[in-house]
This record gives C-alpha cells, structure tokens and sequence, in this order.
C-alpha cells in the first residue's frame, strides 16, 4: 500500500532522520568511545566535528584553485587527517595534564576546548555561512524510476546515498577493529575495566591515541555528512550537534559503539518523525522544538535506565 | 571636564556589568565551589530570571504576553523563585547522576529553554525579543511610574517631570551601580555566613568524600539540590538585573553561551572557585580585562590599517570579538593547568566559634 501517505512518510520522514541518524550515530561513536575509555564527557567533540568539514570545504577550495574538483568524501581523507591531529594536540596538552586528577577537571578543559575551537574556527573563516556545495540536490533518477516501476517511488538526492553508504562502510570497519585487531581488543579491555586491562600488560597511552584517530576520523566523516546534508557551513553547528551525539551515547550504553550507532539512528528518526502530523493534521510536535526530542530522550534515559539500553557503564 | 565625565562613566558601567557577573559568579560559587556541581547552562537560569523579570515589569504591550507592570521588586523576586524551579526539576532528575550528566544536563536544559524562549512567540515575542524593560533608578523617570503610586503622593507628574528634567541624563548611572554592588555585598555577606554554618562545612565535606558524609548519616541528594537551587536563584536574581542593564533581550544574541556560561566559568575558577571573595574579584578582573581587550584591540586594528593602508578593516573587526573569546579560553586553560587553585584559593570553612570553643575546657565538640 504505497499511497500518498506512504508516500510522505518514506520520502519526507523517515530518510531524512535516518541520514539525520548516521550523522549523529558517526559523532556519538567517538563520544561513547572517548568517555568510555577515557571516561569524561568530551564537550569539544561537536566542535572537532564542525572543523573537520571546515578542513574538508578548505581541501575542496584548494583543489579547485588547481582547477580541479574533488568529491567531498575525497577531500575528507586529508581533513581527517588534521582532526586527528588536532585531536591528539588537544589531548596532549590539554587533557593529558589531568589524566591522574579528578575527571571533573578534564570536563571542564574539553569545555574550555569547545569555545578555543569554535572562535579559532571563527576568526579563521570568518562567523558567517559558507555554502558549501551550491545548488539543490536533485533525486537520483535512476532510484526514482526503478522504484516508482516497483510502484514505491522513493526520492532521494546522490548525497543521502553517500552518507548512507559511508557510514555502513565505517560502522563495518569499526566492527572489524574493534573484534578482529589486537588494538581495539585492548579498546575494548579498557573501556570495560582500565586497572585491569593495565596489570594484563595492555599500553594504555597507545589506546587512548587509537581513541583518537578513531574518534576523529568518524567525527570528521559525520561532520563532512551533515555540510553535504544541509550544504552550508555553520560555526554553529558543532554545539546543535552536541546534544543530540551525547543522547545517543547515553541511549546506547556509554562505551559500546554500536550501542551509539543504534542510539544516533534513534534519536535522528525520533527527532524528524516528531513533526509528522500522527495525529490530526497538524505536526505532533512543532518543528521548532526538534532538537528538544533528543534531550527529552535522554532525561527519561537518565531517570529510567543510566546505563542505556545495551548496558554500558554508569557513572 | 567632559572627558572625565566619560571615563567615569565607562567606570560605573564597568562596575554595572562586572557586579552583574560577580552576582553570577557567586551562583555558580555556590554550585561549583560549594557542592562541587557543574553547571554548563548558567545562560539558561539567566535567561529564566530575566524573562520572568521582562514580563512581569514592562508595561502593557501587544507583542507579548502581559507586560504585567508590576513594581520592580517583585519582578526581581519572583525572578529568582522562577529559576530556582526550573533548578529544582533539573536538581531531582540529574542531582543523583556523576558530574559529567548533570553538565550534559545543563547545557541541555540551557538550549531548551533558549527554544522555548525563540519559539513561544504568543508569550515571549520569539527572537524579536522584549524592549523597554524598566532599568532600576532611570524607571522613575518612565510616565508610568510618575503618575502613578506611591510617587504621585510626592509631586504631581508634572513637577516630576520638571525634576527630572534638571537631573544630568545619566543620573541614574550612579545610583543603579551602587545597587547592583549593594547587592553583591548583601549575597557575598550571606554566602560567608552559609559557608561557615554548619550548613556549609556539611557540603564541603560532601563535596570532598561523598561516601564518608553519607556513612555519616548526611542527606547528600538533598543538600546537593540545594546547593543547586540556591545557586540558581542567585543567577535568576543577576539575569533580572541583566534584562535591566540591557533593557532589550531576545534569546539568541543576550543569552550567548560562550558570552555568559563560559565567561562566568572563566571568572569563578580565575578567582578562586569555593572562596566567595574571589568569585568578586575573579567576575570584576576578567570583566576589566575583557572590556579593556576591546579597546586595545580596535587600536591594534586602527594601527594595522594604518600601516597597511590597503587593508579592508571591517574583516578584522567581525574576527577580533572571536579571537578575544579565544585567548579568554587559553586564559582559562592556563589557569586550570598552572594555578587550579585560582587568585584567591579557598579557605576551609571552620566554625567560627572552633577558636573559643578550644579554649573552652568544658566544650565539646559539635
């Protein structure tokens, strides 16, 4: 029964917050993952997220200086390459010096961090919108017609199937390092208990570096996700994200990354399908008040289950 | 004599706003300092403070909901009891939870309740924001007030009027200075004697080992969401005084949270986060500090442009607020690393009877 309603549910609903859901489910990857094995809530994350596709637009302007024009998830590779090092640079300086003192510390210079970051970001590329690819995204054509032949006509643009696809392709890869490979077995070691993990001879310095690049690549991959999704560039943009990435590190379980994917693809569809008029016909929930949804989530979390729905940790 | 005029008001505006600061900081000192309770949305407690005040003090208006007119006191008090509501729902979900939650929380709470602020536009007037709202001392100039009780037992409106056409415009600066450090004085004065109080040694000793103070029988959830609502009141009361210092507030721009959370933090933890002393001096010094940084940084651009004559200063100046936030967060950094403890490190709250009661023979110890 593809009628209109389907119709409108698929196509202006449910794709939208699930492209909506792998942007928050690749940034909460790297939050579970740093406030399980470093345990403190990295306030700075949204941030890194924000110039990791500042990086990316910045690659994409000097390629095209050369009069050459690179694909965003070409570009990607050598911004990620800088979050990373901004990544282990912060940490090396500024959360590195707390690592034996009282966790609170640590939030408050990830805090710290957050406003450095995004006026850095500001004073560099200047407060204002940056567009960043120009022009509507029309659907892809040949999705449109092989689905309407089916009589489901889905519409959706080439950049939702990226996103889509990058973020299974980096959800699996996770999944092989984290099961198959001897450093996110230790991840995993750490995150689950660290004294122990330390007596059993696990370098606990080089874990926490594999939290970071592994970190920084997924925040830069949702950060790239969502300029090619909304298509401007925001200095914004990192704090709105904050919110819903830390729901759904709490919805999965703190320290479980596939608990924050699972989490992300919540919230992102919880967040777009509370404006679909279920009942009558105006919007269940005023649009305005989307980003409320997640932090509505994320209470009832916290009073009913703090340690999430795949049982990570609880503080 | 001209130019004095203008230092000295520079100087009482730097007092107005670093007093409302030091109003916040001494919120955040009770939280923070106290009960050891971070608090990442103190824009949001502001922001409730000087809406609740902005509605309930303005004149009758169409674009939003009343304008209730109420006299300024009571705006001011019902001011602080609206934030420490929105403390207390806040408090009894996440009081219970590990620091890094209740900061999730926060700033959270913050961010909603800027939604609600942008999207009630029936109530608030949405992001057009309220204006005229009665600044304390200059309202007695406004007709409203003139005409009616109890300043029409004095003089008739046009006597007042005549009055206050005598007085200097800027009359009022003095005065609503004086209150605000007045103010200051009074929280500063009950935070030391809760400090020392029995009360305060209770959440020092909560703050550093949770687990003894509960095998001691303490209520700590309890005393924790105390610490928070009192706090909280305190930063409704320095909002309200917000609203009156701008007398214009829309909720994006006036509640920025790198310009009021972030800067209240930086303050608290420059002058010594748990010493009430140094949440003043702490919220004073980086206000100078900041407000100087402005002046010196537009003669750096002035001096730029004029060296390259070239230069287009206006992107200088749209960048040089944002590199001002930038060095106030290393600022932060440095101090957090190099001197935790801030300019004036906390003092151990001891009772102040513990000297006579030592050299009481017969005193015991309670």
């Amino acid at each position: 029964m593809w009628d209109a309603f389907g119709f409108e549910f698929v196509n202006f609903y449910l794709i939208p917050g699930l492209v909506l859901g792998c942007i928050y489910a690749l940034g909460a990857i790297g939050i579970t993952l740093t406030f399980g094995i470093l345990r403190f809530a990295n306030f700075a994350h949204g941030e890194i997220m924000m110039s990791g596709a500042y990086l990316t637009y910045t690659v994409m302007a000097i390629v095209a200086g050369a009069g050459l024009s690179l694909h965003p998830l070409v570009a990607m590779v050598p911004a990620a390459f800088m979050v990373i090092l901004l990544f282990l640079g912060t940490d090396r300086y500024f959360y590195k010096p707390f690592r034996k003192e009282d966790t609170i510390k640590v939030v408050m210079a990830s805090f710290g961090m957050m406003l450095i970051i995004r006026s850095a970001v500001q004073v560099i590329w200047g407060p204002n919108q940056i567009a960043f690819v120009p022009g509507i995204a029309k659907p892809n054509a040949w999705l449109q017609s092989f689905t309407g032949d089916l009589g489901a006509m889905i519409i959706m643009p080439n950049k939702h199937l990226f996103i889509f696809a990058g973020t299974v392709i980096i959800v699996i890869a996770l999944g092989y390092l984290l099961n198959r490979t001897r450093i996110g077995k230790a991840m995993r070691a750490v995150s689950d208990s660290p004294d122990l993990a330390h007596v059993t001879g696990i370098n606990v310095d080089k874990v926490i570096n594999a939290t970071w690049i592994v970190g920084g690549i997924c925040a830069t991959a949702a950060g790239v996700f969502l300029v090619m999704d909304t298509q401007t560039l925001e200095t914004t943009m990192g704090f709105r994200m904050l919110l819903p990435m830390f729901a759904a590190a709490i919805l999965g379980g703190i320290g479980k990354p596939y608990g924050a994917v699972f989490g992300g693809l919540v919230i992102g569809l919880a967040e777009e399908l509370s404006a679909y008029p279920w009942i009558g016909d105006a919007p269940l929930l005023s649009p305005g008040y989307k980003t409320g949804v997640a932090f509505a989530i994320m209470v009832i979390m916290l009073i009913v289950r703090p340690q999430g729905l795949f049982k990570g940790r609880s503080f | 004599m001209e130019a004095y005029l203008g230092y000295f008001l520079y100087f009482l505006s730097l007092l107005t706003v670093g007093g409302i600061y030091a109003i916040l900081a001494l919120g955040l000192n009770v939280q923070w300092g106290f009960a050891g309770l971070f608090n990442a949305g103190i824009v949001g407690f502001v922001a409730v403070g000087a809406y609740t005040y902005a509605l309930l003090t303005t004149a009758e208006s169409t674009f939003h909901l009343g304008g209730f007119g109420l006299p300024l006191p009571i705006g001011m008090a019902v001011a602080m009891l609206a934030s420490a509501l929105v403390a207390a729902l806040i408090g009894l979900v996440c009081i219970r939870l590990r620091s890094d939650y209740l900061a999730i929380a926060t700033i959270g709470i913050a961010e909603i309740i800027k939604l609600i602020f942008k999207n009630e536009t029936e109530v608030t007037n949405g992001p057009r924001g309220i204006n005229k709202i009665p600044r304390s001392w200059e309202h007695f100039s406004e007709e409203r007030f003139y005409s009616s009780w109890p300043m029409s037992w004095f003089g008739t409106p046009e006597n007042w009027e005549a009055f206050f056409d005598s007085l200097p415009n800027w009359y009022w600066q003095p005065l609503f200075a004086g209150t605000i450090i007045l103010v200051v004085f009074a929280i500063y004065k009950m935070l030391e004697r809760a400090r020392t109080s029995p009360w305060g040694r209770m959440m020092t000793a909560i703050r550093e080992n949770e687990p003894a103070s509960r095998a001691a029988g303490k209520n700590v959830t309890r005393r924790r969401i105390e610490a928070f609502v009192i706090g909280a009141a305190i930063m409704g009361l320095g909002g309200a005084f917000l609203a009156q210092h701008l007398r214009l507030i829309e909720p994006t721009n006036t509640f920025d949270p790198s310009k009021v959370t972030f800067l209240v933090w930086v303050m608290l933890i420059a002058g010594g986060s748990g010493n009430n002393r140094g949440a003043i001096l702490g919220a004073f010094l980086i206000w100078t500090i900041w407000s100087a940084s402005e002046l010196m940084i537009s003669g750096i651009i002035d001096l730029i442009t004029a060296i390259f004559s070239t230069m287009d200063a206006s992107i200088l100046q749209t960048r040089a607020g944002f590199l001002r936030m930038m060095l106030i967060g290393i600022l932060m950094q440095v101090i957090l690393q190099r001197y935790p403890g801030g300019i004036l490190p906390e003092v151990r709250p001891a009772s102040p009877k513990a000297d006579t009661k030592t050299a009481d023979p017969t005193g015991d110890t309670k």
